[in-house]
């Protein structure tokens, strides 16, 4: 029985003494990475297809998401609020709920799956077959090569996806609004343009740029110190994703928190 | 008495209980050609791997021109920048066409014209053995042999000081295995570089090394010239380069 609780409190302590190393070595890793971006040489060629893989091919996936999100969110909003005579309203709580989290958050998940995992895969795949060993036997640091530019890129291609995610995620709700609930077209945009505020549309992007750097350190980290064979990267895809989704969450609940300054 | 150009003191290094490497001490004389042969296993990858600075030991001293590239990490790239490494996979960049990872360095690591470094591209395909029409495959399209003589070439391209080259024939045929051998002591000639090749194949130790050493339980326990190894007197030696599975050494991994 003693030995037992005992045996429990070890493997408690294991796992949390473990889960403390992660977080310190992913800081590190971190710190490293930002220090990297600022810290010449720079690869403007791997910042340019960085951007080109984690924001541009990334378009349709995030408009399907926005589109059909906004359109359900437009049925839900105007059920609820009907019960208190409210309808109304919905364009401005369409506005505000894909603007300050549903644009950020859906396209941050949907990224999550798509770039986190991608960059965990090809740079696990680098690190298993010494693809960045023999890269600093070039003259190249991989730090700077590899993990600088997909950085950069996720940061800035996540807000300008959020801003496309915002206005295809609205433009869903208002044609379910127009088409479906007998709204009027321009006085929908006309309600929503008069509410909406600049700081709406600021925080979701502020927290798209968070986003993005998650995304791709997750991607980054976890590829970057994949295990041995084709099962090492499988391990680093799968931690990367879930690892980005779980930080996505807890950043973007801490981050509100701070934003609406309650 | 030469002069080393790489310097080993006293170098440990192991993964959890495994002691792959145990104080092991090898000079290596400058603008020479040195062997290291050993069974799968041993270590071979991993020593070639700490004097570049890729794997660091728990102790010892690593001295290329007599700087020690563990004191710090500016004097670890300086001076393993003067290498060019051959990995045992070739470990090429799939995303990057043959030309464009022999010219690697020269484009990313130096800041030459793309144009310029497509020349010398060029240059070290032709002495690797392989024809213009390689230069736009991709790595995953050309054969394993294939691959390690790009490997090779990519090596060589920035004309290093120091090679590297980890088992450079396997997987080629006799021919190519000579074309090989001949180009590695080649380089070493024309560039006065200073090479260690690990290889299993004794024909091409014998061929390429000015001194051949011999790694056994993380140590170098044998080293002599190519004549010498067949008289060396050392039983595991013999056993070595005779093929034998029977006598003292005994693999176990
Ligand atoms: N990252 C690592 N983690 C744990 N063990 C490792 C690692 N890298 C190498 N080893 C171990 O170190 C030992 C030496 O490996 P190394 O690759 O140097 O062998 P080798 O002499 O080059 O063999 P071969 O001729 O087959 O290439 C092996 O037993 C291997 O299991
Ligand atoms: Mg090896």
């Amino acid at each position: 029985m003693i030995f037992n609780s005992i045996n429990i409190f070890a493997i408690i302590g294991r796992i949390f003494i473990n889960f403390l190393r992660t977080v310190g070595n992913v800081s590190i890793f971190a710190v490293n990475s930002v220090l990297s971006i600022f810290s010449p040489p720079f690869y403007g060629r791997a910042i340019l297809s960085s951007l080109y893989q984690i924001g541009f091919t990334s378009l349709p996936v995030i408009g399907l998401t926005a589109i059909f999100t906004g359109a359900a969110l437009a049925l839900n909003i105007y059920d609820g609020s009907i019960r208190f005579n409210a309808e109304a309203f919905l364009p401005q709580i369409l506005g505000v709920s894909i603007t300050r989290e549903l644009g950020p958050v859906m396209a941050a998940l949907m990224l999550a799956g798509r770039s986190a995992s991608a960059m965990a895969a090809e740079i696990g795949t680098m690190r298993v077959t010494e693809q960045i060993d023999a890269m600093s036997t070039l003259k190249v640091k991989p730090f700077n090569y590899l993990i600088a530019p997909r950085i950069i890129a996720g940061v800035i291609a996540m807000p300008l996806l959020v801003l496309i995610a915002d206005i295809i995620g609205i433009y869903g709700g208002w044609l379910v609004a127009v088409y479906g609930l007998d709204f009027s077209g321009t006085i929908f945009i006309r309600n929503l343009s008069d509410f909406l505020v600049m700081r709406d549309i600021t925080s979701g992007l502020i927290k798209a740029g968070v986003f993005g750097f998650i995304i791709s350190l997750m991607g980054c980290y976890y590829g970057f110190h994949s295990g041995g064979g084709a099962r090492g990267v499988g391990d680093a895809t799968r931690t990367a994703v879930v690892a980005a989704a779980v930080l996505i969450l807890a950043s973007n609940y801490l981050m509100t928190s701070l934003l609406v300054k309650v | 008495m030469e002069n080393s150009k790489i310097s080993i003191r006293d170098v440990s290094k192991s993964f959890g209980t495994k002691k792959v490497l145990q104080k092991l001490s090898l000079e290596v004389p400058e603008g020479k050609s040195f062997v290291i042969l050993g069974p799968s296993g041993v270590g071979k990858s991993i020593l070639l791997k700490t004097m570049l600075g890729i794997v660091t030991p728990e102790q010892g001293v690593i001295e290329i021109d007599g700087v020690n590239i563990l004191s710090s990490r500016k004097t670890r790239i300086d001076k393993t920048n003067q290498i060019g490494m051959l990995f045992q996979g070739a470990a090429l960049f799939d995303s990057f066409k043959v030309w464009e990872n022999i010219a690697f360095r020269l484009i990313q690591g130096e800041g030459q014209s793309r144009k310029q470094a497509r020349i010398r591209a060029d240059e070290c395909l032709a002495q690797v053995g392989l024809t213009p029409d390689v230069a736009n495959a991709y790595p995953s399209e050309i054969s394993g042999g294939m691959q390690k003589r790009v490997g090779l070439a990519r090596a060589i391209a920035a004309k290093p000081k120091i090679l590297f080259f980890d088992e450079p024939t396997t997987g080629l045929d006799p021919i190519m295995a000579d074309i090989i051998n001949t180009l590695i002591k080649e380089q070493v000639s024309a560039l006065g570089a200073t090479a260690i090749s690990i290889t299993h194949d004794m024909a091409s130790a014998k061929k390429i090394g000015d001194r051949l050493a011999m790694l056994h339980q993380g140590q170098i326990i044998w080293q002599g010239s190519a004549d010498e190894i067949d008289h060396s007197g050392n039983g595991i030696v013999d056993q070595f380069i005779n093929g034998r599975a029977e006598g003292p050494l005994v693999l176990t991994s």
